[in-house]
């Protein structure tokens, strides 16, 4: 045990240092320098927060009910935004129908449909969720419609004169496989921007819950040092989905292309 | 059985923008016997790979008609076999899955397809690499195991187009030869495209040497030397000389 704690410390050194550097850094500036809760709660405040919300349960049902919202909004828009950009890459003239459309609706905030999603939905997970699918949507469409139109042409012949022929067989078993690695970094993506609108949902009032609201209910309370727990806490929620995720990707979807330079 | 019969094949490339067109082959007739090698050589762009292509069914033909047995080649079927010149192994699929592939869309289960596929893993000598993923092998590998997916649909006819073309040049050479072992045991038709006339003098029962564009049929050599082939004795070495004049006079006829 003791000789593995000295390798971390050796191979991680640097790490900790620029982190203990970091905090104290903070901590001295809170406490010294600037001597007001309201502007830079330090460090300190900030750990007595956290505890104060783990004791109270509060993170809990906050993270839960955030992490509910972003389920919503994934699963929806991975069940719509897939099939949407397979038959937007595999089929000219869906592509034609669906493009122009599409392009009106991107760029438009997914903020912007926060009143929509209260009218459509009233005060419920699903408009939340509604907020973060229209986020996620769009980088899962272009991506999966990408890696649909960069099939390499010779996979689609090789499987043509082996036997496959169907349009639904070459998408299961040439084109799909084919564009996985772009359609997990469109997800990735999505996930990152979804994390955001979330965040921007709860807090617009779509929600009495969430780490979203938390941090405005808190910020109109002046007690900015749970604002900054609840920021910290959704940052280190969205690293954790993030590295999760590619974790099983390149783990299980992606052994395929290990040691490839990509 | 694999009887191919070209009949009066021309292929003309039209654009749409002003109506013009590039005609790729020129009324081109040549029958190939059941089990026979026959190599396509040719200046590059004379159009031996498309008519390697239209007779797989990945092109289409303007004029004339290509059939198997009798049959007319509309479309690509596993009874035609194809290995390419790019590398094609799906790179997603372990050596093995890539040559069942042909058997799963006949709807074999897997399990079962494995197993029937173990002979042909064999006869390329991948054996010990069945469960790699292509970007594990060399080349040369992956080639092999392209054969032994295009063999795993007990194909009548094997076209190939320029398969060793991407490889150095002792590796071609062994290929070469195990390539001919194979065509001994398997009795199938190849169609062989290349532009390496050392190639084509020690594989083909015939070459059918083709003018540059638009392609056609310049002359057909029947090679009737025995096998195994020397590379380098006087009567191959005649022949390629011969090969190579042809080709010689293509380029000045330009």
């Amino acid at each position: 045990m003791k000789i593995n704690f000295r390798k971390t410390v050796e191979e991680k050194g640097i790490e900790t240092l620029s982190f203990v550097f970091v905090i104290t850094l903070w901590q001295l500036l809170a406490n010294r320098v600037v001597q007001n809760k309201l502007l830079l709660p330090s460090f300190y405040d900030v750990v007595l927060a956290f505890s104060v919300i783990v004791k109270t349960g509060l993170i809990y049902t906050d993270t839960m009910t955030s992490l509910l919202h972003f389920s919503i909004g994934i699963a929806a828009a991975l069940i719509l935004g897939i099939p949407l950009g397979i038959a937007m890459g595999w089929f000219k003239a869906a592509n034609r129908a669906l493009d122009p459309i599409i392009e009106i609706l991107r760029p438009i905030p997914p903020l912007a449909w926060i009143p929509f999603a209260i009218i459509w939905f009233g005060l419920t997970h699903q408009a939340a969720g509604f907020v973060v699918f229209v986020g996620m949507i769009f980088p899962i469409i272009i991506n999966t419609y990408t890696g649909f139109k960069n099939v390499p042409r010779v996979y689609v012949e090789a499987a043509k004169v082996l036997g496959c022929n169907r349009n639904i067989d070459l998408i299961r078993f040439v084109a799909l496989p084919s564009a996985i690695p772009t359609i997990a970094a469109g997800i990735r993506i999505a996930m990152g921007v979804g994390w955001m609108c979330l965040v921007g949902a709860e807090m617009f009032g779509v929600s009495n819950n969430g780490l979203g609201y938390q941090i405005w209910h808190n910020y109109y309370l002046h007690r900015m040092d749970f604002v900054l727990v609840y920021m910290l806490l959704l940052g280190f929620i969205g690293l954790l989905i993030d590295r999760f995720f590619r974790y099983y990707v390149d783990e299980k979807l992606l052994r395929w292309k290990s040691g490839t330079v990509v | 059985m694999g009887r191919v019969s070209v009949k009066n094949v021309s292929r003309v490339f039209s654009k749409k923008e002003d109506n013009s067109g590039t005609e790729a082959l020129h009324n081109i007739s040549f029958d190939v016997q059941d089990g026979e090698f026959i190599c396509l050589l040719g200046p590059s762009g004379c159009g031996k790979t498309t008519l390697l292509r239209i007779t797989a069914g990945l092109e289409t033909l303007t004029s004339g008609e290509i059939t198997l047995n009798g049959v007319p080649i509309t479309g690509p079927d596993p009874k035609r076999g194809m290995v390419f010149q790019q590398y094609s192994l799906f790179p997603w699929r372990t050596v093995i899955d890539n040559i069942t592939f042909g058997l799963e869309m006949q709807g074999i289960k897997k399990k079962e397809a494995r197993k029937q596929v173990e002979k042909y893993l064999e006869l390329v000598g991948l054996g010990q690499f069945k469960n790699s993923y292509p970007h594990e092998l060399s080349g040369g590998m992956q080639q092999r195991a392209a054969i032994a997916r295009a063999l795993s649909n007990e194909p009548e006819v094997l076209l190939m187009d320029e398969p060793f073309g991407a490889l150095d040049a002792q590796t071609r050479n062994v290929l070469q030869d195990e390539l001919l072992k194979i065509w001994e045991q398997k009795h199938v038709t190849f169609l062989f495209v290349t532009h390496s006339v050392d190639e084509a003098v020690v594989l083909s029962d015939r070459i059918v040497v083709m003018t540059s564009r638009p392609g056609r049929i310049k002359e057909i050599i029947k090679v009737e030397l025995p096998r195994p082939r020397s590379r380098t004795s006087p009567e191959v070495n005649n022949l390629r000389d011969h090969v190579l004049k042809l080709l010689e006079e293509e380029r000045f006829s330009k």
